[in-house]
């Protein structure tokens, strides 16, 4: 009797990652695809990817996807999900890409509660160009445009998407998770799982903010650069629940 | 059938619900606020339908684009200066294929400009506006009747090539008020293998215009070229007006062409066999009509709301075998027939 003890998901392609070895990306994805299956969601599922490394995540994602241009990822979603109420239609996106050029069309769709999800990776920095100054780069952390570390009054601060988006009445759930470690992992993937689901109970807005290792642009191995999360970034972006009106959302529903 | 008394910006929005548009997302700017505000009370008291005010035309435009995936007749509109903000939208959406119609109501420019009519748009529209190589189908009503006809052509044409077609009009056409007649639109036709449904228990698609490999990159470029032939051979539009004995010929669209009108009317009156060649499509631009009228007429006036845009397309169609005189009104200035008339019957003297 043969035991299965660990496959590729089935919402994933028979593809090997283009990512560079200790990213993130990679581990993310596979979360996002054991939670499409275990949701049983493959079928129903549209995705919008972001410009950043994870363009080419229709190359690895075996559900229907569609590009949009550089931060327009969550207008997109708002709109695939306003014409098909009954998919499960989902942004995965970049600091870059959600918290920079279209931190408006995130804030909004979450302001309008649009019952979308929106996987959203924080790196601290631009991955795809090739490791620039991100709005989630920390004070004093070099990159490409912040040569001599980023300075508070000539750069301004790093953004904490989750706290903010945590703060609009349009929200129902947020968490900030991180993936550098196995149990760190397996949470991160809890997150995603309780996301979908909130959406799939057709409770609103949510989005899973993930601490992600880019050692290429870091300029650290692996092994660095998991720990760096754990003693660096998760310190300026604390991980935890920051919303969860799941319940009381729930609750409102079934008593109207 | 019975006309309907409506303005040019409600005429758009009743064309577009007649022709089945299901999803339309827009941004307040004068002077097209009248469709948003139609499309806000019309969409959501239809059954399914959505409208979505956007944080911005940029968001708007790509909304229409995710709508347009998952398979819905879309629509946006605005006028001059959020019509920048919508090129990078249009670009992806002719990249990707994806149908939608989205309407120019123009104002006053360059920048904020100012909201009187104006015709200053035409290069943007006409020559893609975003970046890369694209077109998208332009059409230029020129009456309330025409943008009913046309907003529902709009839809046809965006599904039949599977690309953005755009309505340029201005602001004299969003406000005026006209009978209208609708017409019955026809039932649409695009195959539901161009949508994103979900993959079901089937394969997984993706629309998508990344492409790295610049081999694909550049057959996709001819792919897209080779439609945008298709259209240009079969789809355009023009009016000719008292053509038939004239020894001038105006060239003018939309408004202007009005204007051209009650000009020729006066010009006439007085004895000037002057005509007007009115093109309705401006991309493609009906270059080949306009060439075959120059065997037997040798000048011709381009009039515009502009500094001279449309102008160039003249001067290509005609090639130099006519001469070309213009007179542009830019800025939101607009003359009346009467000062037309003195402006054309001055140039008509002078080539007589």
């Amino acid at each position: 009797m043969v035991k299965i003890v660990s496959k590729k998901p089935n919402s994933l392609k028979e593809k090997i990652f283009h990512y560079c070895p200790g990213c993130g990306h990679s581990i993310v994805h596979r979360l996002v695809a054991e939670v499409f299956d275990e949701l049983d969601i493959r079928g129903i599922a549209i995705g919008v990817p972001p410009a950043g490394c994870a363009v080419l995540a229709y190359n690895y994602f075996d559900i229907d996807m569609v590009e949009a241009p550089h931060g327009r990822a969550t207008a997109m979603a708002a709109a695939i999900k306003r014409v098909l109420p009954d998919r499960m239609v989902f942004s995965y996106q970049g600091d870059g890409d959600l918290a920079a050029i279209g931190i408006a069309e995130s804030l909004h769709a979450a302001n309008r509660g649009d019952n979308i999800t929106v996987i959203f990776i924080n790196n601290a920095v631009y991955g795809m160009t090739g490791g620039q100054m991100a709005p989630t780069t920390l004070l004093n952390q070099r990159t490409t445009t912040s040569p001599a570390g980023r300075h508070k009054t000539l750069d301004g601060y790093p953004l904490k998407v989750s706290e903010i988006f945590s703060q609009l009445q349009g929200t129902t759930y947020i968490e900030r998770c991180a993936v550098s470690s196995p149990a760190t992992v397996n949470k991160t993937k809890k997150a995603i799982k309780k996301a979908f689901q909130c959406q799939k109970d057709g409770l609103g807005f949510s989005l899973v903010e993930i601490l992600s290792a880019c050692p290429t642009n870091w300029k650290m191995n692996s092994i660095d650069s998991v720990q760096w999360i754990d003693d660096v970034l998760c310190k300026e972006y604390p991980p935890g629940v920051f919303k969860d009106e799941t319940a009381a959302r729930k609750l409102a529903e079934a008593s109207s | 059938m019975n006309k309907t008394l409506m303005s040019g910006n409600h005429v758009i929005g009743e064309a577009s619900i007649r022709a089945g548009c299901h999803f339309y997302a827009g941004y307040p700017i004068t002077p097209q606020n009248e469709l948003t505000e139609y499309m806000s009370e019309h969409m959501r008291s239809n059954e399914g339908r959505v409208f979505i005010q956007a944080e911005s035309e940029i968001s708007a435009i790509n909304m229409i684009a995710g709508a347009a995936a998952a398979g819905a007749r879309v629509m946006t509109s605005s006028s001059s200066p959020g019509m920048s903000l919508k090129q990078e939208g249009i670009s992806s959406m002719a990249a990707c294929e994806l149908p939608g119609v989205i309407v120019n109501i123009m104002r006053g420019g360059p920048g904020l400009g100012n909201i009187r009519p104006a015709q200053g748009d035409y290069f943007q529209a006409t020559r893609g506006g975003g970046h890369g190589d694209y077109r998208t189908i332009v059409l230029a009503p020129a009456t309330c009747q025409e943008l009913a006809d046309l907003t529902m052509d709009a839809f046809d044409f965006a599904d039949k090539y599977r690309t953005p077609v755009m309505i340029l009009a201005d602001g004299m056409m969003g406000q005026m008020m006209e009978p209208v007649i609708f017409k019955k639109p026809t039932p649409r036709q695009y195959p539901e293998k161009f949508m994103l449904r979900g993959a079901g228990t089937g394969k997984s698609k993706f629309i998508r215009a990344l492409l790295l490999d610049p081999i694909d990159a550049e057959e996709h470029n001819w792919k897209l070229a080779r439609k945008y032939e298709v259209i240009t051979k079969n789809e355009t539009l023009c009016e000719e007006y008292n053509v038939e004995d004239a020894d001038m010929v105006i060239v003018a669209y939309g408004t202007s062409a009005r204007i051209a009108k009650g000009a020729i009317k006066r010009l006439r009156d007085n004895g000037m066999k002057v005509g007007l060649f009115r093109p309705i499509t401006l991309w493609p631009f009906p270059e080949q009509k306009l060439r075959a009228l120059s065997a037997k007429i040798k000048n011709f006036f381009v009039f515009e709301l502009s500094t001279g845009q449309m102008l160039d397309d003249v001067r290509l169609a005609l090639q130099g075998y006519a001469h070309i005189d213009f007179h542009g009104r830019p800025g939101g200035a607009v003359p009346t027939p009467a000062e037309l008339t003195n402006v054309i019957a001055r140039v008509y003297n002078k080539n007589d």
